[in-house]
């Protein structure tokens, strides 16, 4: 294939590598108005402009030449970069778990992509073992690559093929699951697979990571190891995240499915347990659990699944001065289900009252949660509140807004029933809305404060 | 019984041997003999507002224990752009160390310690280094493209200091030859190291972000003293452009050396220019001594391939220890091991550098590689003993060593002995080899201490968290019209002015060019004057004084054409200058006041002659005119000091007659 002598390049820049009959991973001399560079020419990212050639030159850095000052070009040499990850076999070892991990398109290992000049995964029980070999302490490894899609790209089809893997491995007698993930909606899946994997008797954890493991202080290696840890030892059977605790290389945290959040778009420490404790911490060696309450592993294989979801369910976050065509032209174009993520205890404006009345008498199921992300929904306390539920808003108690989504599309996958869907919805199945808050179920501590301050310096934050 | 082994005298043998001279000593025909070679990476702190990569103020330091928090990061090695892992990153991760990062939230963002992505590149920073990269007389790139050098040593939290080029080949000229530059990049500072106890490391992140740019030179000198020279023209190149930083760790060097046959290895952070020649040369004198191991390594054991070590933990068995820090690892129950290096008597104590001997290149390793702290290890070859004979004949029998072996025992923690015999094994094994390429820690007596292996280009990887930066034509040309002359055309100048040699370094240093030539065209005085009055009068002030606030120096222009107006000797200047160096704020005619300066004619001061040439004639010890001048003038000098000039002075008096 000619395209593969000058991968990424395009335009004018292409032109001039046909021009001087040179290729990628060709080592070049080039004389420029500029000066002589020398080096071996590199593939260049999609989105940059076809105004450069990148060279990597002699000690080992890259640099861009501008083809504009260009007089004459050499190939001298060729020799192609062959990117891999090394691959060890990965041993089994007696008396060790056994443990399944999915890939989804996560960057626990990962290799250079530069078609977008970003990383992208890499995978295999050979591959992870060459890159961390810890992993042979903690469990017998089997993997495979469900499909690959980055976070931003996980939805329904994923979240039922995914399902039903979990489904088949269970039945084939696994001790524990760990996914693979990328961390922006890591938290969509962990609710997705607790309604769609009901009653599992073994851990299925989901875990990514914040840094790409193309770096050395990744915290994909130590997130891999606490959640093979978990899946393979821990005796809670639930759906859960495991993240860093800290943004310290510490401890993992072992969130519930249906409570957790990504609280920061780059902190390793990002995901936490919203309105409750996490059901337990992490580290290499250990699972000490912090909730009392968890749903034990069981050797049966009893496990439901219910590979169901909507495509018809949208979220509405609401703001001031909000027109009612939000509603209407929601509602035109199709949507059955919306989540109003409301203000304060869960209101919205005077002004959409008569799209909600005309949604609802459309038959669409609407719920309210909330922007405050901590706290329940309180529609009696103000008349405002009670006018909306009259009007057909359902509030979803301390639901997560997200988790709310899909539950919703999970329940329209289902029925289209009103009684059902509101019954399906406010039944909990595993905490997605729980009856009362622990006093440190909500804890934002602020910086400046002295006695914050005085922690922050003594506990790793 | 065999002939007793005196390991002092093997190292004064061995020393002699290799033909090893000390610097004061040494000619271009011995750096010729052993082939010297040395080539530099010159880094320097640019004077920007904001750090390379985020927006937290740069160049403010905290005390090592002024910090606001503390997170723990671990670090391990991944692949390169071109899919290999490298050396350095593995046997960093051998050590498995604890990173302790202090954060001071004044001069530490989310984005230092890796939780943020990088901020676009600071533009003030690029443009700096685009202005010395035009300097050096590089060849500047079409597009910056950040790239990630791997650090496994904790000194920066990502595990990877972002970097780019700013422009390949280029050359500076010294006063007899040019020197090649390599490259020139723009770096984000790494932290500074607070404490490296075990397997925990402590870094303070007030440094790092900083942008620095490194300027490396193709290894060109062949001798230290042109190094020096090399390295002074580097720094004196940054600072003529008035916008890089100075002060302690603002610029400091990594030194390449090689002998010939040799290794390249990097003597790093070096943070005054002057310790480099006896660094350099005791780097190349050491290669020359391992390559002298080598050949004798190599005639006493046949087959290297089957060469090994053999050990006995001795924790348990009673010895007589007296030497302290033995007596201390028992205390912490550390595991004590006793190891037999067949063949190697004569090599532990052969000379590698002044006082260090081949066992120093075990201990260093241990020390870094296995994370046993020093002292971690003695021998049968130390210079002076630390161990009794006795005890040594035990340990022989202990490990069945024969005549011509040497025998080491360290201690640590249980955990680490297996890294440290492998330690112990790997670099003995290489003596038969190789130099070992490495990166080398100075000590200010001008030896080293190993480091870390030194890394090769596999620890490259491209920034995927940032975009290349295009460079225009139009905007490197702009910044080309500002440029300052260059260094060598200044000397040449100052030559030519007949400055006195000696002031250049000071006058260099602290980029005081521009403003002698000011002094020297637009006020119409003496050059030699002028410069010998900043390389000698103020460095001396600026070494004695200490200013009330920041000292402006073109209050020395001020000055001058004050003087110049008022028309007393110039030489009146020096006794000001104290004054208005301590306070900067005050008018000259104060300053005048204090000194207690009165205007007089000539006359009116050579009239006191006569007067003080009886008066010696009274108190004189001997007849000598030359004393009888001395204390004259010593006498006249208040008076005469901005009336006549001392050469005047002199003259006068030996005319008085």
């Amino acid at each position: 294939m000619t395209d593969d002598f000058f991968q990424g390049y395009k335009g004018e820049a292409l032109e001039v590598l046909k021009k001087f009959n040179t290729r990628v991973w060709g080592q070049a001399v080039i004389e420029t108005t500029r000066g002589r560079f020398t080096g071996t020419i590199l593939p260049r990212a999609e989105n940059d402009d076809d105004k450069h050639i990148v060279l990597k030159i002699p000690t080992g850095y890259n640099v861009g030449v501008d083809i504009r000052t260009i007089n004459e070009m050499k190939e001298t040499g060729y020799k192609k970069a062959v990117y891999q990850i090394p691959e060890k076999e990965f041993p089994i070892t007696p008396g060790l778990p056994n443990v399944k991990l999915f890939g989804t398109g996560g960057t626990i290992a990962s290799r250079l992509d530069y078609r977008t000049g970003a990383v992208i995964p890499a995978f295999s029980p050979g591959e992870l073992y060459g890159a961390v070999p810890e992993l042979a302490d903690i469990c017998n490894l089997k993997t495979e690559k469900v499909f690959a899609v980055f976070s931003e790209n996980m939805g329904p089809e994923q979240y039922i093929k995914l399902s039903k893997a979990i489904g088949k491995e269970i039945e084939n007698g696994i001790d524990g699951i760990v996914i693979g993930h990328g961390t922006d909606t890591l938290h969509h899946t962990g609710a997705a697979l607790t309604f769609m994997v009901q009653n599992p008797p073994v851990p299925i954890v989901l875990v990514g990571s914040q840094r790409s493991s193309d770096r050395p202080s990744s915290d994909a290696a130590l997130n891999l190891m606490h959640a093979m840890n978990a899946a393979g030892n821990a005796d809670i059977a639930e759906v859960m995240v495991c993240m860093f605790g800290p943004t310290s290389d510490e401890y993992g945290l072992l969130h519930k499915g249906t409570r957790v959040r990504k609280m920061h778009s780059s902190y390793r420490s990002t995901f936490r347990t919203i309105g409750d404790m996490p059901l337990g911490r992490v580290t290499r060696k250990e699972i000490i659990h912090i909730h009392k309450n968890y749903k034990p592993r069981r050797k049966d294989r009893n496990v439901k699944i219910l590979p169901y979801f909507s495509d018809e369910v949208t979220m509405l976050y609401y703001h001031p001065g909000m027109k009612p065509d939000t509603i209407d032209s929601l509602v035109e174009a199709g949507y059955r289900g919306i989540i109003i993520v409301g203000t304060g205890l869960g209101h919205v404006n005077k002004e959409l009252y008569p799209a909600i009345e005309r949604a609802h008498s459309k038959g669409v199921h609407m719920f309210m949660t909330l922007q405050t992300i901590w706290g329940y929904v309180h529609m009696f306390v103000y008349d405002t509140g009670r006018d909306m539920m009259a009007k057909g808003i359902i509030p979803a108690g301390n639901m997560l807004p997200e988790v709310a989504w899909v539950k919703l599309s999970w329940i329209l996958g289902q029925t289209d029933d009103p009684a059902k869907v509101k019954k399906m919805m406010l039944t909990p199945i595993n905490d997605e809305i729980t009856s009362r808050e622990p006093y440190n179920g909500y804890l934002v501590y602020q910086g400046g404060v002295p006695e914050v301050e005085e922690f922050i310096k003594r506990v790793h934050k | 019984m065999n002939k007793r082994f005196d390991p002092k005298e093997n190292y004064l043998k061995t020393k002699q041997q290799i033909g090893y001279v000390s610097r004061k000593e040494s000619t271009q025909a011995d750096y010729d003999r052993i082939g010297f070679m040395s080539g530099l990476e010159v880094h320097q702190q640019l004077k920007t507002k904001e750090k390379l990569f985020c927006h937290c103020p740069a160049g403010i330091y905290n005390e090592h224990e002024d910090y606001d928090a503390e997170l723990i990061r671990h670090m391990r090695p991944t692949l390169s752009e071109l899919g290999e892992y490298d050396g350095t990153a593995l046997m960093e991760f051998k050590t498995r160390k604890e990173i302790i990062y202090r954060i001071k939230n004044e001069t530490a963002c989310t984005y230092d310690v890796d939780d943020t992505p990088p901020f676009p590149l600071d533009r003030e920073a690029l443009d700096i280094s685009i202005e010395i990269s035009l300097l050096s007389k590089l060849n500047i790139v079409g597009e910056v493209h950040i790239t990630r050098k791997q650090y496994l040593d904790g000194s920066i939290p990502t595990g990877f200091q972002r970097t780019a080029i700013i422009g390949v080949e280029g050359e500076i000229s010294l006063k007899h030859k040019k020197v090649r530059l390599i490259q020139l990049s723009l770096e984000e500072d790494a932290c500074r190291e607070v404490s490296d106890i075990g397997h925990v490391r402590t870094f303070q992140t007030d440094r790092l972000g900083m942008p620095l740019i490194e300027t490396v030179t193709y290894p060109d000198c062949v001798n230290p003293d042109e190094v020096m020279e090399a390295c002074n023209y580097i720094r004196f190149l940054n600072r003529s452009t008035g916008k890089v930083r100075t002060g302690i760790g603002a610029g400091r060097q990594d030194v390449n050396v090689s002998c010939r046959g040799g290794t390249r290895v990097e003597i790093k952070g070096v943070s005054r220019t002057k310790w480099i020649p006896e660094l350099t040369h005791n780097e190349c004198f050491r290669q020359w001594a391992l390559l002298h191991v080598r050949e004798d390594l190599k005639k006493r054991v046949k087959d290297p391939s089957r060469w090994s070590i053999s050990h006995k933990k001795i924790s348990n068995h009673k010895f007589n220890f007296r030497y302290a820090p033995l007596t201390e690892a028992r205390k912490k129950h550390y595991k004590i091991v006793a190891v037999n290096l067949p063949g190697f008597k004569g090599i532990l104590s052969h000379f590698t550098q002044p006082g260090k001997i081949f066992a120093n290149e075990l201990s260093g390793r241990l020390k870094v590689i296995a994370c046993l702290d020093l002292p971690n290890m003695t021998h049968s070859e130390e210079l002076k003993s630390l161990i009794a004979a006795k005890e040594w004949e035990i340990i022989r029998k202990l490990l069945k060593s024969k005549d011509d072996d040497a025998q080491l025992i360290f201690w640590g923690p249980e955990a680490d002995v297996a890294t440290a015999l492998e330690t112990i094994e790997e670099r003995c094994v290489m003596a038969f080899e190789v130099i070992p390429n490495e990166t080398r820690k100075s000590f200010v007596d001008g030896t080293t201490i190993f480091k870390r292996v030194l890394p090769g280009a596999d620890r490259m990887y491209p920034d995927t968290d940032s975009s290349p930066i295009p460079l225009e034509d139009e905007d490197i040309e702009s910044l080309r019209k500002n440029l300052p002359d260059d260094v060598i055309d200044r000397y040449h100048r100052m030559k030519k002015w007949d400055i006195p040699e000696d002031t250049y370094t000071y006058i260099f240093k602290k980029n005081h060019f521009l403003l002698i030539k000011r002094i020297i065209e637009e006020l119409n005085i003496d050059p030699k004057f002028v410069g010998t009055f900043f390389g000698h009068r103020l460095k001396f002030v600026e070494g004695h004084y200490v200013p009330a606030e920041a000292f402006n120096y073109n209050i020395i222009f001020a000055l001058f054409r004050y003087l110049k107006n008022k028309n007393p000797d110039l030489e009146l200047a020096y006794k000001m200058l104290p004054v208005l160096y301590e306070y900067p704020k005050m008018d000259f005619e104060s300053v005048l006041t204090i000194i207690k300066y009165k205007k007089m004619s000539k006359k009116e001061v050579l009239a006191h002659v006569s007067f003080l040439k009886n008066k010696f004639s009274e108190i004189k010890r001997n007849d000598s005119p030359q004393n009888e001048t001395n204390w004259i003038m010593g006498e006249l000098r208040p008076l005469a000091m901005g009336n006549i000039s001392m050469k005047e002075l002199s003259k006068a008096i030996k005319e008085n007659n």
